[in-house]
């Protein structure tokens, strides 16, 4: 059961992560893992902050997209 | 560092042998049975095969020989971690990132043209297109980039062919976008013309994007899955509404509009999307849209598997001899030219040296995203050629051929369709118009309808109810509009910025994204060249797509063509030269197609410059032909022929001159008895991970 659980919960991460990164969103759990062991001097944006800088970011040119 | 290909055991011996017999018994039977109509599903489990030993033997051996991918090696996700763009990345996490960015509406709608040919060439096409050519590119491709720091491919051809060859390149790049939006956005408006219940279900979906945006950006900031459920709820809600609309008699004709209303409508809709903030609109609906393009995709292989249905085209038509009224030209090259995206792709060249690379954790995970994920992309092509095979042939050339040519009733249709052997009587065309809920079926080329017509009908097999079947027409035309759109928008984000970079060579100020007068200015300049192909293909005397569809597809293939070149030179570079015909061979092939098509659509009976001759002469007799109804119009179309000859003309000198290029790099490297690719150094994954 409890097995089971987790299969389902890695499972729903990954199409968590998989959607968003579609999208143009990296995974936020990792950006902030990254700046905590990298930049600890810099302050962690909240998701809110980080998921507009990344919409932009996405159209700001380098084609990325298929016909 | 070269690692070797283990010694598969007895047991996995065993499973090949017989994946490969089925796969040959299947494709037997998709090949050679002649006479009685096969099911689909024989086609699907060839393909299945085929793809399964393609990347099993053929991507392996890429793998290991010719790229000599190296699991120990650090790569850029790893080596530049910034937890942005370079992280490195679950692998299936990246292979579903890169599907969803290489599968767009070109594998839907290629085969679906190519079907007029029979079911056959094309599925051959895909089926060995897919294993030789495009999925070699696109993880060649990606190899390269994993060893060079995720460089885009424009930087890669300037470090190993030269400066003005990266030029060039870029340059045929931006050319073959312009087109690229106008044949999609071509398509749209095909699809939409006269056809209310379309128009309003696609017009709606920007008051639901606009919601979608405020909502995301006030309400709950980043929460991409709550707000598109909405959305999809909303968007069904509208094709529901949709038919009330159609039978209303004072809101179907707000929503009823020619080709020529709706290419205007498209072009200031593309310049608004690209002028406002992403946020609000373009954003929303590139989520929307995402998720509807997989989902569907999905819904489609499901329809296939359940309903399995038996393929009515027949497995070669006459129409290989270039006679075919859904584009003209004999089936070398014109085969080759029409479907591009789903057996190879030069645009995947440019995705698989963008994000993909940045992203991929290791480089033994390359084949999987690389190779993998473009035979999933020709297995899209392959269900979208069933679709539209296992339709009553003559409803597929009642939809696909020009007024021109049969007609503009459908009685007319009718009689010179059944004079082709493919027998229809006019109600059977008026029934299925009325059974997917619009007044008519004909001169819907492009693609898009044939196949929301061919899953209409799948569905329907499955989920049958009275009206259902114009439920499902719609959804499908609505899902190809939309993701069609977000392209357009997207594209002509991407072209404005490279035309202010461009113009800031001449006058700096210009280059200012933020700036408003530089914005106004490219994003205009930028919808007007694509905006000019749109309004060219809906005033067109064949229709639009007959004509636009072959410069795309020359476009596209030379764009492929010049990654392949790519490819060869790195591998020779590399002094690796036993494996040159790797990508050699498919380069060759995809020149020769282009050439050879580009020099038909220059001189001789299907080319631009006979069709601009013909008008002019008309012209000068003082005659009108149709749909020209005056001097002016009999003008623009002759004007328009000789910018496709000239754009015809560019393309061909562009190939020339990189395969010039790509020659000189390659003699230069067989001489020198040492490698001399511009690879990063070597540096081990585990001295970088702890």
């Amino acid at each position: 059961m409890n097995r089971s659980m987790q299969a389902l919960e890695s499972g729903w991460k990954w199409a968590v992560q998989t959607a968003r990164l579609c999208c143009g969103v990296p995974d936020y759990d990792a950006y902030v893992k990254h700046l905590r062991e990298h930049h600890p001097e810099r302050e962690v944006p909240s998701y809110k902050e980080f998921f507009r800088e990344r919409q932009v970011a996405r159209y700001k040119g380098g084609g990325g997209r298929c016909c | 560092m070269h690692a070797a290909i283990p010694k598969p055991s007895p047991a996995s011996k065993i499973l090949w042998v017989a994946i490969a017999i089925v796969g040959a018994f299947c494709l037997g039977v998709v090949a050679l049975r002649r006479g009685e109509p096969i099911n689909a599903i024989w086609l699907v489990a060839a393909s299945i095969a085929i793809f399964v030993i393609g990347y099993r033997f053929y991507g392996k051996f890429i793998e290991h020989s010719v790229l000599q991918m190296d699991p120990t090696r650090a790569p850029p996700s790893v080596l530049r971690n910034d937890g942005l763009d370079y992280v490195p990345t679950d692998k299936w996490v990246v292979f579903g990132h890169h599907f969803a960015a290489i599968a767009g509406a070109g594998p839907l709608v290629g085969p679906v043209l190519a079907a007029q040919m029979g079911y056959l060439p094309g599925t051959l096409w895909i089926l060995f297109g897919v294993v030789f050519a495009g999925a070699v590119q696109d993880f060649m491709i990606l190899g390269l980039s994993l060893r060079r720091d995720a460089r885009s491919l424009g930087h890669m051809l300037r470090e190993e062919l030269g400066p003005v060859a990266g030029v060039v390149a870029m340059f045929g790049v931006l050319v073959l976008m312009m087109i690229v939006l106008a044949v999609l956005a071509l398509v749209v408006v095909k699809a939409l013309t006269h056809s209310p219940w379309g128009t309003f279900t696609v017009a709606a979906t920007i008051p639901i994007a606009l919601l979608m945006g405020v909502y995301l950006r006030w309400f709950r900031p980043g929460q991409i899955l709550e707000v598109s459920i909405i959305g999809l709820v909303l968007l069904l809600a509208s094709i529901w509404f949709g038919k009330t609309v159609a039978d209303s008699a004072t809101l179907a004709p707000l929503f009823d509009f020619d080709a020529k209303a709706l290419a205007w409508l498209l072009i200031a809709y593309g310049f608004c999307a690209s002028v406002l903030p992403v946020w609000l609109l373009l954003a929303p609906r590139d989520y929307l849209s995402t998720f509807l393009k997989i989902g569907t995709i999905a819904l489609l292989a499901l329809a296939i598997f359940l309903s399995a249905p038996t393929l009515q085209m027949p497995a070669v038509t006459k129409f290989i001899d270039g006679t075919g009224p859904v584009f003209q030209g004999g089936l070398f090259p014109f085969l080759f030219i029409t479907i591009a995206c789903g057996a190879v792709s030069g645009w995947h060249s440019i995705i698989a040296s963008g994000t993909t690379p940045k992203l991929l954790a290791n480089e033994g995970q390359a084949r999987l995203v690389g190779y993998g994920g473009m035979l999933m992309e020709a297995f899209v092509a392959i269900m979208a050629l069933i679709a539209a095979s296992s339709l009553h042939p003559g409803v597929y050339f009642a939809m696909n051929s020009p007024a021109a040519i049969i007609g503009s009733t459908v009685q007319d249709a009718a009689t010179t369709i059944s004079q082709w052997g493919f027998v229809v009587t006019p109600d059977e065309l008026l029934q299925t118009a009325k059974n997917i809920g619009e007044s008519s079926i004909l001169g819907r080329a492009g693609g898009a309808p044939t196949l929301a017509v061919g899953m209409a009908q799948l569905l329907h097999n499955i989920i049958p109810g009275g009206s259902m079947m114009a439920f499902w027409y719609h959804y499908a035309i609505l899902f190809e509009a939309l993701f069609i759109l977000t392209t357009v928008d997207a594209g002509t984000r991407v072209g404005r910025f490279m035309i202010q970079e461009i113009a800031g060579l001449i006058h700096k100020p210009l280059q200012e994204t933020e700036s408003w007068t530089g914005n106004l200015l490219a994003t205009a300049i930028c919808v007007a060249l694509w905006g000019y192909f749109l309004y060219q293909g809906a005033v067109d005397p064949l229709g639009g797509i007959n004509t636009l569809w072959p410069l795309f597809g020359i476009a596209n293939q030379m764009l492929a063509a010049i990654a392949l070149m790519l490819c060869t030179v790195v591998v020779v570079k590399l002094k690796r030269e036993r494996y040159v015909l790797v990508p050699g061979t498919p380069a060759i092939w995809l020149i020769v197609c282009t050439l050879v098509a580009g020099w038909e659509k220059l001189s001789g009976p299907i080319s631009f410059t006979a069709a601009a001759q013909k008008y002019a002469q008309a012209m000068q007799d003082g005659k009108r032909l149709a749909p020209a109804k005056t001097p002016a119009a009999m003008q623009q179309i002759v004007t328009n022929n000789y910018v496709d000859m000239a754009l015809t003309g560019l393309f061909m000198l562009l190939i020339v001159a990189m395969l010039g290029f790509s020659l000189r790099a390659l003699i230069r490297a067989w001489q020198t008895n040492h490698p001399t690719a511009h690879e990063e150094p070597y540096v081990a994954l585990s001295s970088v991970t702890s």
